[in-house]
């Protein structure tokens, strides 16, 4: 676990790639292009780079034009900020059928100092419950670039989810990106954690404590946030006997903490421990502090696994 | 394309006539519907029906047999709850039979409350709308896409007055100046009322012409119930270039039915059978 880098980063880079190949990429971001590495592209692109200035409805209707006309856009902007403007969302992208790529970085309370008011905790819960829209979120780098790649030729809206914080990478380079599956990257069986995002890494090293102590967890990398991979899940589950942890940066209202327990109360009802944000608005402070704070980190993670399975 | 619109804007005298003549018709037709549906926005569905028709059989390039050409102009509806005049149009250009508009509102029917472009492409059901404001974002993006592809096709945009109070709509007239959008047509239908009354007094829009000028667009106002000036404002937007037409026409709101013309409360209600029966017959004599 050497190589660490923002998911928002290895986006930006992954999106000057892309748009090297095709022509019908372009890029909209609100006056945060630098903050989400949209200006990666805007510098190489400007011809097709859309500086919208801070009108992320405007934004978000121009992105789904462009879409309807056979473009492929990229609209860029923290996420706290995109699901704001949810009714274009909802109306202009998601039920026009245009095949927008809604990208929100700063995703969760690792957005740090800045404070609630920046920090995505809702977006998962929001975009999952509209019909056609795909939900991302890339666990590292290497999974960044291949889901960048794979939206090129995404049928439908679909919304990327990315950190602002660096990310241990967790992939080895010739990884490939399977949408609408969940991956599974250590084997156990006395538990399973679905994790999401940053929450990977961590959850993994969690399960390496937890082996030292004898514990023996599944740790399960759900990128694909909607649609779930409810056939997996359900396999994940049954393999570690009904125990199911969920860890991700949201809220634990509707992000995968939700979609993992509606999925098993219908198909294999589990005993589940959702490790999220809980039902509080956010605050400032380090991201390493508020990780701490909230147990969203390896040490977090494995202390409530332990208390989940005592 | 196919002959139903010649795609150009002249404004001779036969055209004109011509217009006229299927507006006549399409406003019996939208006050059909309307019945039919029990439910729906007369209102402002004959407000805009002389613009719609112009655009629809003269100043739009558009094929009824080949619904999704990628060259076609595009036509978004901002306002979507006037959404009837579009489909009488629809049914007059070929895109959908006369007998479907009796299908309006009704479970299952192509014909949704609002224009929905999933479930039938034409003009005017480019994208959905419903909720105010969002049009002309969208036809923005459109009108860029077309630009970036060597302009094969411009974009319009119908705009109710009410609906010009949403923040998104000033929004997307500060952009498309930036863009340079002379492909980008926004027409507004000035009918000077809404749902919970006059204009002016919910929220007052004026004054226009300077506060759109100074966003830098090229402005033209004009009677929105005379096509032939309807006409000569595409031709001047087409002839405009660099910067965005917009068109403030002017209208009457439920215009071509006495009882209804100026009437606030008929934004949001069907005329029930009397009425309709009332209605058509002033419809047929005009
Ligand atoms: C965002 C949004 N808010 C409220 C409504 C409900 N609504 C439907 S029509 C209307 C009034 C529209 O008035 P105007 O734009 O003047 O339309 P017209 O007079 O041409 O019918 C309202 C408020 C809506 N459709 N969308
Ligand atoms: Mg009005």
């Amino acid at each position: 676990m050497s190589v660490k880098k923002a998911t928002r980063q290895a986006f930006g880079e992954a999106l000057v790639r892309l748009g090297e190949e095709r022509q019908d990429i372009v890029v909209l971001d609100a006056d945060l292009a630098k903050s989400t590495k949209s200006e990666l592209f805007g510098k190489k692109f400007p011809e097709r780079f859309f500086e919208m200035g801070i009108q992320e409805a405007n934004m978000l209707g121009t992105a789904a034009g462009l879409a309807l006309c056979g473009k492929v856009p990229f609209a860029c902007s923290f996420a706290c900020f995109i699901t704001g403007r949810y009714d274009q969302i909802r109306i202009s992208v998601a039920y026009s059928e245009a095949n927008v790529r809604i990208v929100g970085t700063h995703a969760g309370i690792a957005v740090g100092d800045d404070g609630y008011s920046q920090q995505g905790l809702e977006d998962i819960a929001l975009m999952r419950a509209l019909p056609t829209m795909a939900v991302i979120q890339p666990a590292d780098d290497v999974e960044t670039e291949a889901v960048v790649r794979y939206l090129a030729d995404h049928e439908g809206p679909a919304y990327l989810r990315l950190t602002r914080q660096n990310v241990d990478r967790i992939h080895s380079e010739d990884y490939v990106f399977r949408f609408g599956r969940i991956e599974t990257l250590r084997d156990g069986k006395d538990a399973v954690i679905f994790a999401t995002g940053a929450q990977v890494a961590e959850s993994l090293r969690a399960a390496e404590a937890l082996a030292a102590e004898g514990i023996s967890v599944r740790v399960v990398n759900v990128a694909t946030l909607k649609p779930l991979d409810v056939e997996g899940v359900v396999e994940a589950a049954r393999a570690c006997g009904g125990k199911v942890i969920t860890a991700e940066d949201h809220s634990v209202i509707g992000g995968l903490g939700s979609a993992v327990a509606e999925c098993l109360a219908e198909h294999f009802p589990s005993r589940m421990l959702r490790i999220g944000v809980p039902d509080v608005f956010g605050e400032s402070g380090s991201p390493a502090d508020l990780y701490r704070k909230y147990g969203l980190d390896a040490e977090g993670i494995a202390k409530k696994v332990r208390e989940f399975l005592r | 394309m196919h002959p139903v619109s010649p795609g150009t804007p002249r404004a001779d005298e036969a055209t004109v006539r011509r217009l006229e003549e299927i507006a006549r018709r399409l406003r019996v037709d939208i006050v059909e519907m309307l019945a039919k549906a029990g439910s729906g926005h007369p209102g402002g569905s004959l407000s805009a029906i002389d613009m719609v028709v112009a655009l629809y059989f003269q100043v739009l390039r558009h094929d009824p047999q080949n619904p999704g050409r990628p060259d076609r102009d595009r036509f978004v509806l901002s306002k979507g709850h006037g959404v009837p005049a579009v489909y009488a149009c629809m049914a007059e250009a070929g895109y959908v039979s006369r007998e479907e508009l009796s299908t309006l509102r009704r479970l299952g029917s192509r014909l949704q409350g609002h224009p929905v472009s999933s479930f039938v492409l034409a003009p005017g059901v480019e994208a959905c709308t419903g909720s105010l404001g969002q049009g002309l974002s969208v036809a923005q993006g459109m009108a860029i896409a077309s630009k970036l592809d060597g302009e094969p096709f411009r974009v319009y945009c119908l705009l109710g007055d009410g609906e010009m109070q949403e923040g998104q709509v000033w929004e997307a007239l500060m952009s498309a100046p930036k863009y340079r959008l002379d492909n980008l047509v926004a027409i507004l239908d000035y009918n000077k009322a809404q749902i919970d009354g006059f204009v002016k007094d919910v929220m007052d829009i004026e004054p226009l012409r300077e506060k759109l000028e100074s966003f830098n667009w090229h402005v033209v106002t004009i009677d929105g119930h005379d096509i032939g000036a309807f006409l000569r404002a595409m031709e001047e937007a087409q002839a405009t270039k660099g910067r965005p037409t917009f068109v403030i026409a002017n209208t009457v709101k439920g215009k071509g039915v006495s009882f209804m013309e100026g009437v606030v409360d008929w934004h949001g209600v069907a005329p029930n059978a009397e009425q309709a029966a009332r209605a058509i017959e002033e419809l047929k004599r005009s």
